[in-house]
């Protein structure tokens, strides 16, 4: 790497003794680039093997990587942590201006130990740690009020990422998440829940340095074309304009798009909730995060009118995606765009995981309809497929749970089920509950199989889309497939860009990109060094217990008709077996 | 020419605009922008671009207590560096916040309307205009 990069400086926080150091780990971030590759040697490092996730010496790593701050898409910071969720690795990544935020205050990581013993959030910028009084913030029941007064609080405006927690991660639900600039989320696996065990309500970092580069013509140059491509080319098209959420139509006309806890892979009711009807009907904004010119996240405007008085209105802008239709729409029957976006928002404001939260309220909802539990269990609110207004009462309830039952679901469906019943359609993979795609076995075996149980691991529902459904592949010929994807992802991860700039940022570009900031990498190195980085995140998942025999698969999706045909016991369990040979 | 701000509701606060102003010195990072890009009170609410309005009679050249801030003609002002001790008076005096600051040099960094910005802008927020008088100001 550069000589003058601070990119290797990685800041270590203790929140017991309120005292931090900067360590320079030019050891790591050369042999690992940063990001993902950095975080799992440093996770690997800073957390004690067999450790309780809640305990205060349990890690938090973030990190980012050599392109943040110099090139486009490069936009995403990685965490690491224990997850309380899965009981092994915790990995999750968010965009919004964190990375840059991280990155332009002169640090490369940082890792956050320890537990305040009350309220606190971290001020970080122009080299210091301030460690600030947040007893005021603990406990508001909207997670943006207490961004709000961060912000106020606060210096660096524009320059800066605020992170905090809502009331789930406050009472340590294990699929709680930490958010960033309002709208973007270390989402899936628990974070929130770590930082609401060491009393972190949240952390405001800022910085504006300068990168040095040596070939400042090739830096230009190279920036131009990926700014291009990033700008120009049809890949970003998608995200570009209706986003994400474009994929609900065809996925819903494939049979591929789980509705109503994945009892169907498609409904009839479809189009008021599509992406093309959302954005025509409600889309108000669209906004960027920084460095990155394509501006995906999408942002509808819901409008209520007062009961008391009809002059009266409530305007709440709602981020909606792919994911949040799926989860919190046809996941749990809700079709009309209005509720769904009620629902979004309650979930945004008690800071939980999206995706985990939609397949709990769906297997709960399922539990109901199967006596499997009473209404007592859930405080007696009446819930139903498609009702956002009791959704939004149980939201709340698993939030701050007070019932067995309630406190149960707020550590997710695999849980839950051990305890009550009900796997057979507790809809989770490695612990983690499921994105929205049904599309055949690879996109299962990829949530099996991959480091951290996410579809974005390793894309396996793209195999089925692309291949499966036009030809057929043995078990094993997914699963090297998938592992060689994986490995790719790491590099994407480690330099940090954001997967949706996967189609720009090949291994080619990366090599090139990477070398105007010192590190010299052909492709096949980086193939290599991907494939290490993906044994050193399973390293970590074995330690802490991890064994691919032992994922239970909900019978479920052997039954709902999907776009391939093929999910069969035989080929998941083929795929499993021959995973686990080459993993071990 | 001059840069100005076309519309600032198009904005998505993606810091192209900031990245390339920091760019021309052909390093990356941030340190050298002299436009800033903020939210309006939460992103909901949008942004606002804050850039040099290179004023007439430009406040900031006039609270400098070493003319390291010479205005230009048609407005605007040049920074002399080596004149100029650090004091960020300067700062203080442009009440849009567009004197923007240099903290590794310390040192306040000065729109000198090239528009380069205005090429990275994705979504036609930046835009170039001819001033009154049709006086280029690039000459930095
Ligand atoms: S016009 Fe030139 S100096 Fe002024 S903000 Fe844009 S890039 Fe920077
Ligand atoms: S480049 Fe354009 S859209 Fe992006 S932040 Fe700057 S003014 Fe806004």
């Amino acid at each position: 790497m550069m000589e003058n990069d601070t990119l290797s400086k990685v800041l270590y926080i203790d929140l017991t003794k309120k005292k931090s150091f900067v360590k320079d780990r030019k050891d790591l971030f050369e042999k690992y680039l940063g990001g993902t590759g950095v975080a799992t040697e440093l996770l690997l490092e800073e957390c004690p093997e067999g450790i309780d996730a809640f305990a205060p010496e349990s890690p938090i790593i973030f990190a980012v990587g050599p392109l943040t701050g110099a090139f486009p898409l490069a936009s995403k910071t990685c965490a690491m942590f224990k997850s309380p969720h899965t009981g092994d690795l915790g990995e999750s990544h968010a965009g919004g201006r964190s990375a840059i935020a991280i990155r332009m205050a002169g640090y490369g990581a940082i890792v956050i130990k320890g537990k305040s013993e009350l309220p606190i959030y971290l001020s970080i910028s122009n080299g210091k740690v301030l460690f600030k009084n947040a007893t005021t913030l603990w406990g508001m029941k909207d997670g943006s009020i207490a961004a709000r007064v961060m912000r106020q609080t606060e210096g660096g405006e524009g320059l800066r990422a605020i992170f905090r927690i809502g009331l789930a991660g406050e009472n340590m639900s294990t699929f709680a998440n930490v958010t960033t600039e309002t709208y973007r989320h270390f989402g899936r696996l628990g974070l929130g829940a770590i930082f609401g065990s060491k009393m972190l309500k949240g952390l405001v970092i800022s910085g504006k340095q300068m990168i040095e580069v040596t070939n400042k013509k090739a830096y230009r140059a190279m920036y131009d074309k990926i700014y291009n491509m990033a700008t120009e080319s049809p890949l970003m098209k998608k995200y570009h304009d209706v986003g994400t959420a474009i994929n609900i139509k065809s996925l819903n006309s494939a049979r591929a798009l789980p509705v109503k806890n994945l009892q169907m892979s498609s409904t009839d009711s479809i189009e008021p909730v599509t992406g093309e009807e959302i954005a025509k009907h409600h889309l108000a904004r669209r906004v960027a995060c920084a460095h990155c010119p394509v501006a995906c996240i999408h942002l509808a405007y819901l409008r209520e009118p007062y009961d008391d008085d009809p002059y009266f209105y409530k305007t709440t802008p709602v981020c909606y995606d792919f994911e949040l239709i799926y989860s919190l729409g046809t996941m749990v029957g809700i079709t009309e765009p209005k509720a769904l976006l009620k629902l979004i928002d309650i979930v945004e404001q008690v800071g939980v995981d999206a995706m985990s939260m939609g397949v709990v309220l769906a297997w709960i909802t399922e539990m109901l309809e199967k006596n499997k539990i009473t209404k007592e269990d859930i405080n007696n609110i009446n819930i139903s497929w498609g009702d956002a207004e009791g959704y939004i009462k149980l939201v709340k309830y698993i939030s701050k749970p007070t019932t067995d039952f309630l406190k149960a679901c707020s550590r997710g469906v695999s849980y839950a089920s051990s305890v009550y019943g009900g796997k057979e359609f507790a809809m989770q993979f490695g612990k983690n509950e499921m994105p929205g795609y049904h599309t055949g076995p690879a996109g299962y075996l990829g949530f099996l199989i991959g480091a951290r149980h996410s579809h974005l691991d390793n894309g396996g529902y793209s195999v089925d889309q692309k291949d499966l459904v036009k030809v057929d592949l043995s078990p094993e010929q997914v699963v090297d497939k998938l592992l060689d994807e994986e490995a790719i992802r790491q590099i994407l991860s480690s330099i940090a860009v954001c997967f949706f700039a996967r189609g720009i940022y090949g291994l080619d570009l990366v090599s090139e990109s990477i070398k105007l900031l010192g590190f010299n990498y052909d492709e096949k190195q980086l193939h290599e060094i991907g494939k290490q980085i993906h044994l050193n995140k399973y390293k970590f998942k074995m330690r802490e217990g991890f064994r691919l025999e032992k994922l239970e698969i909900p019978e479920r999706i052997y039954e709902t008709v999907d776009p391939t045909g093929k999910i069969t016991k035989e080929f998941i369990n083929r795929g499993l077996q021959y995973a686990e040979n080459l993993i071990n | 020419m001059k840069l100005a701000v076309k519309d600032a509701m198009r904005c998505v606060g993606c810091q192209s605009c900031m990245f390339a102003c920091s760019r021309r010195s052909g390093n990356a990072g941030l340190s050298n922008t002299c436009i800033g890009i903020k939210s309006a009170g939460g992103i909901s609410r949008g942004y606002t671009v804050i850039v040099c309005r290179s004023c007439e009679n430009p406040p900031c050249a006039n609270v400098c207590p070493t003319g390291a801030l010479v205005p230009k003609e048609g407005g605007g002002v040049r920074l002399i560096s080596s004149k100029c001790i650090g004091c960020g008076l300067c700062k203080d005096a442009c009440i849009i916040d567009a004197v923007f600051w240099n903290e590794q040099d310390d040192k306040p960094v000065i729109c000198v309307q090239c528009g380069y910005c205005v090429e990275y802008c994705p979504y036609e927020v930046l835009e170039l205009i001819k001033d009154k008088k049709g006086v280029s100001h690039d000459g930095e």
